[in-house]
């Protein structure tokens, strides 16, 4: 180091060709200038060649009417809507699956990745077979053999089975009775919101008592009852402003109720188990990757395995964790675009859907590409924003 | 994936494509030594490969058709499968020469994605087909409301679908794959109630599924769908060999011209004759669109006429056994009117 520092005071007053500083700038300008020339020179003549194919471009088609039906539709979704509400119903579809995908990922990649770690030989081995199968499969595979094994084994819609609840399992889906709020059920959300806020004191208090006077206060059992409680005493007291609406069998299928469909069932169960098993490595290399003399001297305190592994190992270990953690997510949210193998109607699908009918598919394309980007850039924003807060703190 | 993937190849070639110098796609076809040609993954009667591998449909034989008069050998073709929702940006990108896959002729098509249909190869409207036996008392599709409809997105068939549901204030939910073999599938399954796509398209379909007899076509048409080739917009040379093809294929039939007579016919001393074949003394015709004077020759040769391609691919000839309906020359009360050419 202190030689190149010799070297870099001393410039040879010759010539700037041999400037280092003068070097690098010139490289770089001239690197920005051959990257923006290019991108001009693509965007000109797509211009100029849609013109001569006589392809009609821009963003106006947009506007008009879609004409296709879309089977899940999370918002208000007609034929007589546009393109561009075609797209956003494609759009939240992909957010519905990435956010469910992204949840039951990481609950399952967490059990595995600390089953892996586990003292019985069984779980053990049990967590291995299933990182090594699910990790070594292609993903597209794990949504078709979760799509096929859907609709093979399970029976026509006039043969469903019944389970529990009433609700119904056959090859159309899983439909479960939908709750319906009649009137004065807000008392109900609003007695929710009371009690996570009153938890959330709760558990304020108990940590400022712990820290000042050493005493314990049971705060994961009064949450509990908090949470479960007041909505509870709400709902009798509101009336019990609640019915079901059941599902019912009718000329052709199962009506009513709430149903999931074996197109969103098979994607979730196959992107959220193969996402699983990675995040089930990377939990396990944070783990191992805090240091054995961090459990010893937790245990010379005299805690137990429980809070050692809740107190001690997980936070640093989240340290870890984290960023590889956010590749995953991103990860599932791009694979969720292998969607339209099994027609569930994802981003992917629905904008290629109006690149076909409109023919526009530099501007389809473009608008993917940009949804896509904006999606994964949410969510590092997001996942920087937990690791910032997980990152150690030294004191 | 694979339109995702030849969308951005398309756009990209539209970027990477030298904008000013473009040769005519007859000379492009001529120096590469042979025509590509866009059909479908597999749709039995149009195009589908036999199993030795060799496409076999109208469809097909269309572009075979094409070969022969640019070539004077119908096996210079490529056939390149493409699903419903790549087949456009194949043709604009010039990966493929011409596009003759079921495609449904519309004004949306023929002007704002710069293609040019050039004729209609057949007539057709769009079905529904349902099993029968998992659905006794169904026949009619106006008792379809409620039902899941198996239909390949990126189609006229999804947008007739949801239009004729509205009309008739019926329920549905689209299964919608992108894939024919996947729609297919699904269907076969049990996924969907009812299946929809162009009549004929049913009936090729019923063919290949696991128990066909249990399968009925619905009696309602419900669109209109006049499928045929189409060429990139702006080459009128290449639009007119596509377009005079399909209208010598009818010719042809009018004129009692067949595969197996064309030799006798090229010393008839019928004008009429005379011109399509090229005998005709000092005449040019073929010359005119840029092919050799005995292009109708080599075509019939080739394929045969219009309706002995029709016979031998969906008609009386194969497993379809499809009549020819409005498909019939205009002279036996259908629709199909070949210009004279002269």
């Amino acid at each position: 180091m202190a030689s190149q520092e010799i070297l870099r005071g001393e410039p040879s007053r010759g010539s700037f060709i041999n400037d280092p500083r003068i070097r690098s700038l010139f490289f770089q300008t001239l690197v920005v200038i051959l990257l923006f020339s290019s991108i001009w020179w693509i965007v000109h003549n797509v211009i100029e060649n849609l013109q001569r194919l006589h392809i009609a471009s821009g963003f106006g088609f947009l506007k008009s009417r879609a004409g296709f039906d879309i089977s899940d539709t999370p918002i208000a979704y007609t034929s007589d809507s546009t393109y561009f509400r075609a797209l956003v119903v494609g759009l939240l579809n992909t957010i519905i699956i990435a956010v469910a995908g992204i949840v039951l990922a990481t609950i399952v990649g967490f059990l595995i990745g600390i089953g892996r770690l586990s003292q019985n030989w069984l779980i053990r081995k049990i967590c291995t077979v299933y990182v090594e199968i699910f990790r070594n499969i292609p993903p597209l595979l794990v949504i078709f053999f979760w799509y096929s094994g859907v609709l093979a084994v399970l029976p026509p819609p006039r043969e469903s089975i019944h389970l529990p609840l009433g609700s119904f399992l056959n090859q159309r889906g899983f439909y479960l009775p939908r709750a319906v709020w009649a009137d004065g059920s807000w008392l109900i959300g609003v007695a929710l919101l009371l009690a996570i806020a009153m938890a959330w004191f709760v558990a304020h208090r108990a940590r400022q008592r712990q820290r000042a006077t050493g005493q314990q206060f049971p705060v994961f059992w009064t949450s509990v009852a908090l949470i479960i409680g007041l909505p509870v005493l709400a709902f009798l007291l509101s009336g019990m402003p609640l019915t079901f609406d059941f599902p019912k069998q009718s000329t052709f299928n199962l009506t009513g109720g709430f149903w999931i469909k074996p197109e969103f069932l098979s994607l979730l169960l196959a992107l959220s188990f193969y996402t699983a098993a990675f995040i089930a490595e990377i939990v396990r290399a944070g783990i191992r990757g805090v240091s054995k003399g961090q459990t010893e001297a937790a245990a010379a305190l005299g805690l137990r395995s429980g809070p050692i592994l809740r107190l001690v190992v997980i936070p640093q270990a989240m340290r870890i964790v984290i960023p590889p953690l956010t590749s995953q997510y991103l990860n599932l949210t791009k694979n969720s675009s292998l969607a339209i193998a099994i027609g569930y109607p994802d981003l992917t699908a629905t904008a290629g859907t109006v690149l076909n009918q409109t023919g526009q598919a530099v501007e389809g394309v473009f608008i993917m590409m940009i949804a896509y980007l904006v999606l994964s850039l949410v969510t590092s924003f997001v996942m920087n924003i937990v690791n910032a807060r997980m990152a150690l703190v030294e004191r | 994936m694979k339109h995702i993937a030849i969308g951005i190849l398309g756009a990209a070639a539209l970027g990477f494509m030298a904008s000013a110098a473009s040769a005519g796609t007859l000379d492009t076809v001529k120096q590469k030594g042979f025509l590509q040609c866009g059909v479908s993954t597999g749709l039995a009667g149009f195009s589908a490969p036999d199993d030795k591998g060799d496409w076999k449909g109208i469809d097909a034989d269309f572009c075979r058709a094409v070969a022969a008069a640019v070539f004077g050998d119908a096996s210079k073709v490529k056939f390149t499968p493409l699903s419903a929702k790549e087949r456009f940006t194949a043709l604009q990108s010039g990966e493929i020469d011409i596009l003759s896959r079921n495609t449904t002729w519309t004004s949306n098509r023929d002007s704002a994605l710069g293609l040019d249909f050039v004729g209609v190869t057949y007539y057709d409207g769009q079905g529904f087909m349902i099993n029968a036996k998992k659905l006794p008392g169904v026949n009619s599709a106006l008792q379809l409301s409620g039902a899941a409809v198996c239909v390949q997105s990126g189609t006229t068939t999804e947008l007739n679908l949801a239009d004729y549901f509205k009309k008739n204030k019926m329920e549905y939910n689209p299964v919608v794959f992108e894939k024919l073999e996947e729609v297919n599938a699904a269907y076969d399954a049990g996924r969907c109630d009812a299946y929809t796509t162009d009549q004929s398209g049913l009936y090729g379909i019923r063919l290949t599924l696991s128990s066909p007899a249990d399968h009925v076509v619905l009696p309602e048409i419900i669109s209109k769908e006049p499928l045929g080739p189409a060429v990139r917009q702006g080459d009128d040379q290449w639009a007119h060999i596509a377009r005079w093809t399909y209208f010598a294929l009818l010719n042809a039939e009018e004129a009692g011209i067949t595969q197996a007579n064309v030799d006798e016919m090229k010393t008839s001393t019928d004008p009429n004759i005379q011109r399509l074949l090229g005998t005709e003394p000092d005449g040019k015709y073929g010359a005119d669109l840029g092919l050799s004077n005995d292009w109708v020759v080599n075509i019939v040769k080739a394929v045969g006429n219009y309706g002995e391609m029709f016979e031998r691919n969906v008609g009386s000839g194969s497993p379809l056994k499809i009549a020819r309906g409005i498909n019939a020359l205009w002279t036996k009360g259908g629709l199909q009117y070949g210009p004279p050419v002269r």
